[in-house]
This record gives C-alpha cells, sequence and structure tokens, in this order.
C-alpha cells in the first residue's frame, strides 16, 4: 500500500504545529529569562551584558534564525489548517452553542493573529535596532531602548494586548501539544494542564511587568 | 419541568436534495406530551402534515432506543440537543418548556451532504471502516473464550471506544468538521485488543487517509466532541490515534 506522506496528512500537519509549538514555549522561556534581568534594577548593567552575549554568540545566532523559521512555519501552517477546515463546513448553522467549548480554544486563530502583528511592532522596536549595531559594529544599549519604547503609553498598551494574546494562547497551546503529540493519560494530563496554565500566567506575568515598571519609573 | 402537554415553534430545516437551496420552515406543534422523545414529537408532526397533504419532514432514525446512531438533528445549536450523554431519540420533551421556539439543523459537514430535509448522508463513515477498521478473523471452529488474555484495563478502554456509534455529533459540533473522535475511537478499539494486532499499522493509516479523503477537517482540540458525544468516547483516543499514527508511519518501509 502506498500511502500519502505523513505532513500532507491532517494529522501531521497537526503534528508540526504541535513540535514547533513547544519549541516556540521554550524560546519564551529563554526570552523571559534574559529580559527578567531588568528587575536586577541596575542601571541594565546585568541586562545589556546578557543582551551583548546574546546578540553575538554563535549558537545563539543559528538558533535566531531556527527561532524565525520556527514562527513562520507555526504560522503559515495554522493558516494552511483554517483554509481547510473551513472548507470542512461550507454551510453555517444558523445556531450554535459556546458552552462545550473555551472561548480561547475556538479563538486561537485570532490571538494568533494578533501576535503576529505584535510581533511586527516588537521588531521594529528591539530586533531592528540591535542588527544595524551588530552590522555596524557599534555598541547598543538595549536597556535605555527599552526605556525609550516604554516611556510611551502607546507602545505600553500595544505590548499589554500583545501580552495577554500571548497568555490565552498558550493556555490552550501548551496542553494541546502534548495532545497532538500523542501525550494524553488520565493521571498525567491533569497536572500537565496546571503546569501549563501556571506557565502561561508566570511567563506572561513577567513580560507584563516589563513595560508597567518601565512606565511607571520603578525600573532606573 | 412541565409534566402537562406544552405548545411549540419549531424551526425546520427544508432542502429537497442534496443540490437545492434549502431554507427554514416554522410549524407550530400543540398538545406535545412531556414524555413523548423528541422524533415522537416528530411523528405527530408528519402524520398532520401528511394529513394536510403536505410532505412530511424527513430525518434518519432506526432502532430509538439510543444504540444504533442513525438519529442526528442539530438541536438550538447542538447535535442531539441540551441533554449530554444521550441521542435525539431518547431526548425526551420534558427537557422543553412550553412556549419554547426550537431551531432543528441537519449535521453541517462538506463530507456529510444533505439527502433531504435532517437526513444526511454518512457514508463517509462506512469508506473509513472500509479503510481498515475491522479484523480479518481467521475461519474453523471457535476458540475458547479465555483462549487470549486480555488485561482488565486495556479491555475496559477498548470498550469504551466501541461504544462509539458512529452518529457523527462528533463532525456535527466541531466548528472545524473533524472527524478525529469517530476514527480514533474505531482505531483504539482494536489497537488495545491482540486481535486488532496484524493490521494494526495499515489501519491507522488507512482510516486516516480515507478520512482526509473525505474532506473533514482537522482537530483543533477544543474539545467540543467529548462534551457532545452521547456515548462519552474520550480525548484521550485522538491522542492514542496520533501516537499510533506517528508509530505506523514510522515503521512502514513504502
Amino acid at each position: 500500500m502506498s500511502r500519502e506522506h505523513i505532513f500532507k496528512s491532517s494529522l501531521g500537519k497537526k503534528l508540526v504545529m504541535g513540535i514547533t509549538g513547544l519549541f516556540l514555549i521554550t524560546f519564551l522561556l529563554v526570552h523571559v529569562g534574559c529580559n527578567a534581568c531588568i528587575f536586577a534594577n541596575d542601571g541594565g548593567v546585568l541586562f545589556n551584558e546578557v543582551a551583548h552575549f546574546m546578540a553575538h554568540n554563535f549558537f545563539i545566532r543559528v538558533m535566531e534564525v531556527v527561532l524565525f523559521a520556527g514562527i513562520f512555519t507555526h504560522a503559515i501552517q495554522a493558516l494552511l489548517i483554517t483554509l481547510h477546515n473551513k472548507k470542512a463546513r461550507p454551510i453555517a448553522y444558523a445556531v450554535t452553542t459556546n458552552k462545550n467549548t473555551k472561548w480561547y480554544s475556538r479563538s486561537m486563530g485570532i490571538l494568533g493573529s494578533l501576535l503576529l502583528i505584535f510581533f511586527v511592532v516588537h521588531w521594529a522596536n528591539f530586533w531592528v535596532p540591535t542588527k544595524i549595531a551588530v552590522y555596524t559594529n557599534q555598541e547598543h544599549n538595549t536597556f535605555e531602548e527599552m526605556k525609550t519604547v516604554f516611556a510611551n503609553p502607546l507602545f505600553v498598551g500595544i505590548y499589554l494586548v500583545g501580552v495577554i494574546s500571548l497568555c490565552y494562547h498558550l493556555l490552550h497551546g501548551f496542553p494541546s501539544a502534548f495532545q497532538t503529540l500523542g501525550l494524553n493519560n488520565k493521571k498525567y494530563t491533569p497536572i500537565l494542564k496546571k503546569a501549563g496554565a501556571i506557565y502561561a500566567v508566570a511567563v506572561c506575568t513577567l513580560f507584563a511587568l516589563m513595560p508597567i515598571t518601565m512606565y511607571l519609573g520603578l525600573i532606573k | 419541568m412541565s409534566h402537562e402537554n406544552m405548545n411549540l415553534t419549531l424551526k425546520v430545516w427544508r432542502q429537497k436534495n442534496k443540490d437545492a437551496k434549502g431554507n427554514f420552515e416554522t410549524h407550530q406543534v400543540k398538545e406535545v406530551s412531556p414524555d413523548m422523545s423528541f422524533l415522537e414529537m416528530f411523528d405527530v408532526l408528519n402524520e398532520r402534515l401528511i394529513t394536510e397533504g403536505k410532505d412530511p419532514i424527513a430525518f434518519d432514525h432506526d432502532c430509538r432506543e439510543g444504540i444504533c446512531g442513525m438519529c442526528s438533528m442539530f438541536i438550538d445549536g447542538r447535535p442531539h440537543g441540551p441533554v449530554k450523554g444521550v441521542t435525539t431519540c431518547q431526548l425526551h420533551m420534558r427537557s422543553f418548556k412550553d412556549g419554547d421556539t426550537v431551531v432543528v439543523e441537519p449535521w453541517r459537514s462538506a463530507a456529510f451532504p444533505v439527502v433531504k430535509d435532517l437526513a444526511v448522508n454518512r457514508s463517509a463513515f462506512d469508506r473509513i471502516i472500509a479503510a481498515g477498521g475491522f479484523v480479518s478473523v481467521n475461519t474453523g471452529n471457535s476458540k475458547d473464550a479465555n483462549n487470549i488474555l486480555i488485561p482488565k484495563d486495556e479491555a475496559d478502554d477498548a470498550f469504551n471506544a466501541a461504544a462509539c456509534i458512529g452518529c457523527g455529533a462528533c463532525v456535527a459540533t466541531c466548528k472545524n468538521g473533524s472527524a478525529m473522535l469517530f476514527v480514533s475511537a474505531k482505531v483504539s478499539q482494536l489497537a488495545l485488543l491482540p486481535q486488532g494486532q496484524v493490521e494494526r499499522e495499515n489501519r491507522v493509516l488507512g482510516m486516516v487517509a480515507q478520512m482526509d479523503e473525505e474532506g473533514f477537517g482537522t482537530c483543533t482540540v477544543t474539545g467540543a466532541c467529548e462534551v457532545e458525544c452521547p456515548k462519552g468516547i474520550s480525548l484521550e483516543n485522538i491522542a492514542r490515534m496520533n501516537r499510533e499514527y506517528v508509530a505506523a508511519s514510522a515503521k512502514k518501509k513504502d
């Protein structure tokens, strides 16, 4: 029997979503960890040291490429799956209920799109200036950059919307990734769901605190 | 909950055939007994329509004991109506109130074309079963019942998966029109048992390929299917199918 390529099948496509999703979840830990150095409140000395290391380490440079590949694969695959799923129900129901699902589980596409829009702003704020500095051999003060961006209430607002979208995206995505990879078990799934919720809330609270504390002038 | 007869307004989907453009038709149903099943209420309405010389409403039904999986109907936004763990034939009118307006639609899925009114063609499920949802049996004398030992917990899991009656409520309620709860139940019930081992890999590969071929959507783990399934089939089965599929893809050579 000749069969379809695994990644062409519906299950394979979801597998790609799960694997890239888990990779992005691991990346967030590194990202939030590095950024949390601003809470040392030492005028950005520790944070800039970490930022310098991240911008110049060869392994991190390679992972940066992998990261972008991960984000775009996750987004494009999600778009393809969504289009396919829309075709599976060409005529909509007149009456539907929302009692049997969580709103954020139904809204992963919207949350993901909000995140993508947020990323464009986020990259323009930090990633692009950092790259320019690296390639023109200038020393870049990322900490000062953060202070400038987060002095603007508009950016603080955009970042908070981004972080809240991320939190709900993770609340569904974290346990869902394990389900897609075939890991669902009466004993461990409830623990995994709790761990996912703790992870989502902890990471997003830390991220949210960055623009808030800087805007309020608590980090000097 | 009322014990007196009630009057209801039904908004029912009418559609002449697969290609016709359907529309909602409103019917007043009077003196409905709370002890009637939802289908019996439709019987009463249909008898009246026939007497009036009108076309009765087509709907699927067979055993009317909640075990055959023939009845469907998307009632007020939910497959098999508002009560958990029952099929439409086991939904009783006591679950409704006098004066209620009830909207009844067919299952909506590209893979389940409407045959007429509320009846849809679910042979896509049959083709998925034919693509691997079976066990080849040896002919000859019947074997001793305890010839093959099966651990209790695995027998239980297999039995719970086998409770699926293939009604299609999972497809009907899923926002993606995905059939994965059905397919995974059918993959699981056999993959868990020793008798199902010979075709184990071909089964999951074949059934998933057929499921995709039929145009069903992809699971995004919203969990709606698990909530609406009249037989309580769990999402664990979908995870098991995902495992089976990866393992089978890794093992098969061609």
